[in-house]
């Protein structure tokens, strides 16, 4: 493999980037959910990038683990999501003010 | 030119294009395509990195099963809704994009004090896994992490029990009247 790994740790700090844009920015709770699951992503190809680095199948575990448990925050989020449009008809994160003290 | 650098100067630029798509783009169901598109080349991307089993569950778990779960929500919640452009919060967009510009200066520094932007992956990955990425993924995973991966097993237990019920239609919707309301006994307090 002659590409260097650094470039694989780049693209993957850039697309954490992107998805920290789209949370800080978006306040439907659809889109934000998404970039956090961009974010996600780009965690997992930093860890298989460093799996190949040291020669070390254990962070190809880890992002296996950690795409277990995104998909179960998925289906838990997306759950959340659809009680609250379904009480209060909106899924923008700013009408959402019950747990605000 | 090596056959791997092409592949990825082929598709790092796809899976940053369909990052800012996804972005940019008004509409929601639009926004989840682009997602599927960065999924398929992070999917690449670990094939490149020779972990051919990570790209298969990439593919399947994610471009698959959770974008249609992604989608799904969407079309049932309606996509016509336009979302609000308007700010709330002064530069909150500017500030936003500063700061991850900011970040990602922050970790390509880190990147290069810690690894170097020149350091090749070293030789030898294939023989650590003489019967396939996947037998070797399995070994460690059943040998050394078996107890995480039972735990695991009971967290999807939890999300299902959890999801249905989140999902059971018992609370009462608020009605628009109550809505209108509260809000007039917010304004008048």
């Amino acid at each position: 493999m002659r590409t260097p790994i650094a470039y694989f740790l780049l693209l993957a700090g850039l697309l954490f980037a992107m998805g920290t844009v789209g949370v800080l920015v978006n306040r439907n709770a659809l889109r934000i959910f998404m970039s956090v699951e961009l974010q996600l992503n780009a965690v997992n190809l930093t860890l298989v990038a460093f799996a190949r680095m040291h020669n070390d199948l254990t962070g190809q575990v880890l992002a296996f683990f950690s795409m277990v448990v995104a998909a179960a925050e998925v289906v838990v989020g997306l759950a959340i999501i659809v009680s609250i449009y379904r009480r209060r008809r909106s899924v923008d994160v700013d009408d959402i003010r019950e747990m605000r003290w | 030119m090596p056959l791997d650098n092409v592949v990825f100067w082929v598709f790092a630029p796809i899976s940053i294009a369909a990052a800012i798509g996804m972005l940019v783009m008004r509409n929601v169901v639009h926004a989840a395509l682009f997602l599927v598109v960065n999924f398929g080349c992070i999917a690449v991307m670990y094939l490149l990195l020779d972990a051919p089993f990570l790209f298969a569950v990439q593919i399947v778990v994610y471009a698959g099963a959770i974008m249609v779960l992604f989608l799904f929500v969407i079309m049932l919640l309606g996509v016509d809704r336009s979302d609000v452009r308007t700010e709330r919060l002064f530069l909150q967009r500017p500030l936003a994009v500063v700061l991850a510009v900011a970040f990602f200066v922050e970790v390509a520094m880190a990147i290069r004090a810690g690894v170097g932007f020149s350091t090749l992956a070293p030789e030898g990955f294939e023989a650590l896994q003489p019967t396939g990425n996947a037998q070797a993924v399995a070994e460690v995973l059943f040998r050394d992490y078996f107890f995480p991966f039972e735990v695991t097993s009971i967290l999807l237990i939890v999300a299902a029990i959890a999801t249905m019920v989140l999902a059971q239609r018992k609370v009462r919707a608020i009605t628009q009247a109550e809505l209108t309301g509260t809000a007039e006994a917010e304004a008048a307090s």
